[in-house]
């Protein structure tokens, strides 16, 4: 009975988890794994709240979201209200209660998380912004009368979208150019349905282009239109370049380019944004081998190792070179990636993808490795074991070893600043790249990071561009 | 939306589209391909831009029904609409003169072979072109070459048409006949003719350009499935070329890679024949 009793008055310690599908069952569908909270579970989870004075999980938050003052929302039953508090200045809540880092972010610094119980912020973003679709057509924020300048949005991924939105209150006429057939970015093609339904992605899309943005698909900036053609030809005023990192990184070891090697994010891609996993019901196919190596260790690896499960493979393993300790992914996606039965070989290193006489995979030949001295990263160097090779029993790898950054805008824009891995050279504190009128953010001035940091860029571009639109001052 | 305003069969396996690109039509260089997606079900696929009427904002293709898709396309007609177009995508020709170009196109590969020898010729390259098919009723494209080449060869591997033989052949005695003139091979085509222009033509120490066709999803250097050696290098066809110096891209690689989704090409091949057996209309048995 004792227990029962808090040990401090009104500190509530039972962090309420959300359910999810059986782990037997969801490896046989691509439903979402999370199924969110009930309108009961919210008010319950909520109420652990403690409403600091100095919220210590705003600062925690790249997009600046008004956490306690929505989570009191939520108290009052005011599911409506909660989702508007948080659409201030975040607008893809549903997105970002799934698949933000809290616990490197929000929930990281909440005063609870020192007893081991953050409140479960994403959890409550979650439901709010499901709630509110539920309830129909999307409240939209008043919109600032036009301005009369243009501005170009390249690319729909998270920066992109943020951009877009806020300059659409402001005022602005935005376009949002994106390469691919669908907006969404790495939310569309990269991040799968178990983890974040499309459905949810077009549901903001919807709400940005509510706002007045016009979205043109198929078009590649860097092909069908340069920058400077954005900037002259089409009279845009300004131009925001959100492209993401795209460019899938390979091993450059033997036999990479045998058939049954995948980059993850063609993999991804396949599955995702092309829907493979109904073949023949669409037109494009995917290869799934029956027993599927994934290398790498960060949640796009996570991502692709439970779709080669769903898609059927008998085994899907994770090979990745550091121990668990050092794997990048969200200890969320480890665990449901444990619980569907991957399987993770820790500290070792492919060397050789081994093809049959038809050209397809038929195994990987690997190394053992042990954690050295840290390096530059500040994570203990991996270097391999001598003499320890063995031949791993495959039929198919994928490649997610990180991606880089796509030289179309770049090679195309002289003018703009590139660093030395290619990314593009902008002030993070205002996103200005070294070309006027040309701002940038997202993974392609950061390398690839989080959904919620190209977010919070896109906060600090749509600022800084509608400063420069309305005072002319670069 | 893209509108498809003319439709032309050269032969119940080969169909040529302009489709109204106004975008893609600006834009396009000789060398540059562009994507499309039939419908919301559709896959991406690459295909080749083989003219482009920039005033007008359309562009000419001319497809090869080999799978699903291309022969679910050639059942499209004037006033249908595609629904997505992207382009122009990879890099163009590098365009010089050289003084004598050879420009030698297989199959449907002839179609983007045209805007190539067109840049050619207009750089003040002296062209000689050579086309080539399997039989006479499969030859594309040969009045518009007419029009700009200096020389045209014409062969079919059964001789209905022009020489009997392979274009290999043909390059082989020009080469031999004037080699010390040409400046520069191009070669359009299936990638096992291309291997055998290489064969042909590296002995005369001529530049060798090939256009690699390979089967691609996003096309902008997202994925990597087009991935192909290219002197001892991987190199993404879609951003990095399509064009290679001939002499050093891995053929056998790029075809056993192009082999890829056989089974399920014909998995969804037969399933479209029960679907839509009218598109296979006055086509025999298809590969």
């Amino acid at each position: 009975m004792a227990e029962q009793k808090p040990k401090k008055k009104g500190l509530n310690l039972n962090r309420l988890d959300m359910p999810r599908q059986d782990p037997k069952v969801r490896i046989t569908n691509f439903n979402e794994v999370a199924l969110g909270y009930t309108a009961e579970m919210a008010m319950e989870e909520a109420e652990r709240c403690l409403e600091c004075k100095k919220p210590l999980c705003v600062d925690g938050c790249p997009a600046e979201v008004k956490i306690p003052e929505f989570i009191h929302l939520i108290k009052e039953g005011k599911f409506i209200e909660a989702s508007l508090k948080i659409k201030e200045t975040n607008a893809l809540p549903a997105v970002c209660g799934r698949v933000c880092p809290q616990e490197e972010q929000c929930e990281e610094v909440c005063v609870l998380a020192k007893k081991g119980a953050p409140v479960a912020i994403g959890r409550l973003e979650r439901f709010v912004a499901d709630y509110e679709a539920a309830q129909g057509e999307a409240k939209k924020p008043e919109i600032a009368p036009p301005t009369g300048k243009k501005v170009a949005v390249v690319g729909s991924g998270p920066a992109g979208l943020t951009v877009a939105a806020d300059l659409a209150v402001l005022g602005h006429k935005v376009t949002i150019f994106e390469a691919l057939h669908k907006a969404g970015g790495v939310l569309v093609y990269g991040i799968p349905e178990f983890r974040l339904p499309k459905s949810i992605v077009q549901r903001e899309v919807d709400y940005i282009t509510s706002l007045g943005v016009e979205l043109k698909t198929d078009v590649v900036v860097g092909k069908t239109f340069t920058v400077d053609d954005l900037l002259t030809e089409e009279g845009y005023d300004a131009v925001f370049l959100g492209v993401g990192a795209g460019l899938p990184w390979f091993m450059e070891i033997p036999g990479e380019n045998l058939n049954g090697v995948y980059s993850a994010n063609e993999f991804l891609t396949r599955s995702n944004l092309m829907k493979a996993y109904r073949f023949p019901e669409y037109d494009t196919p995917i290869c799934v081998g029956k027993k599927v190596a994934v290398v790498g260790g960060g949640n796009v690896a996570m991502d692709a190792v439970r779709s080669a499960l769903r898609l059927g493979a008998a085994e899907a393993h994770i090979v990745y070179r550091r121990s668990r300790a050092e794997m990048p992914a969200r200890a969320e996606e480890i665990e449901n990636a444990e619980e569907e039965g991957v399987i993770f070989n820790m500290l070792v290193n492919p060397i050789e993808i081994l093809g049959d006489e038809n050209g397809w995979v038929k195994g990987m030949k690997c190394i053992r490795m042990e954690l050295g001295e840290p390096d530059s990263s500040g994570r203990r160097r991996p270097v391999p074991i001598e003499g320890s090779e063995f031949i791993m029993d495959v039929d198919m790898v994928i490649m997610s070893i990180g991606t880089g950054a796509n030289p179309l805008i770049p090679s195309t824009t002289p003018d703009m600043e590139v660093n030395k891995w290619g990314y593009i050279v902008a002030d993070p504190n205002t996103c200005k790249t070294t070309k006027k009128g040309v701002f940038a953010g997202g993974d392609i001035i950061r390398g690839a990071a989080t959904v919620i940091l190209a977010v919070g860029d896109g906060k600090t571009a749509a600022r800084e561009i509608h400063n420069y639109l309305t005072t002319g001052e670069w | 939306m893209f509108e498809i305003v003319a439709k032309k069969e050269w032969h119940p396996t080969i169909t040529e589209f302009w489709v109204k690109a106004p975008y893609v039509a600006k834009k396009h260089r000789p060398g540059q391909f562009m994507i499309l997606r039939i419908n919301e079900e559709g896959e991406r696929i690459p295909l080749t831009i083989a003219e482009s009427n920039k005033e007008e904002g359309l562009i000419r293709i001319i497809f090869q029904k080999v799978g699903k898709t291309t022969f679910h396309l050639g059942t499209l007609n004037v006033g249908d609409n595609i629904l997505d177009v992207v382009g122009p995508l990879g890099k163009p020709t590098h365009i010089e003169n050289r003084g004598t170009v050879v420009c030698v196109g297989g199959g449907v590969g002839i179609a983007p072979l045209f805007p190539i020898a067109c840049g050619m010729k207009e750089a003040g390259n002296r062209l000689i072109t050579i086309l080539g098919a399997r039989s006479k009723d499969l030859l594309i494209m040969e009045d518009d070459f007419k029009r700009v080449s200096d020389e045209i060869i014409i062969t079919t591997d059964d001789g209905s048409y022009g020489r009997k033989g392979f274009v290999t052949h043909a390059l082989e005695d020009v080469l031999k006949s004037q080699g010390d003139k040409v400046g520069e091979v191009v070669g359009i085509g299936p990638p096992i003719m291309m291997k055998f222009i290489a064969k042909v033509a590296e002995p005369f120490g001529v530049p060798l350009t090939v256009s690699l066709n390979s089967i691609m999803v996003d096309a902008t250097g997202m994925c990597g499935a087009c991935r192909v050696t290219v002197g001892g290098k991987t190199r993404f066809v879609c951003v990095d070329g399509p064009e290679f110096n001939g002499y050093e891209v891995d053929f056998d690689e790029l075809m056993m890679r192009q082999s890829m989704y056989k089974k399920q090409e014909q998995e969804a091949l037969e399933r479209f024949k029960k679907e839509c057996p009218q598109a296979f209309e006055g086509i025999g048995e298809v590969a």
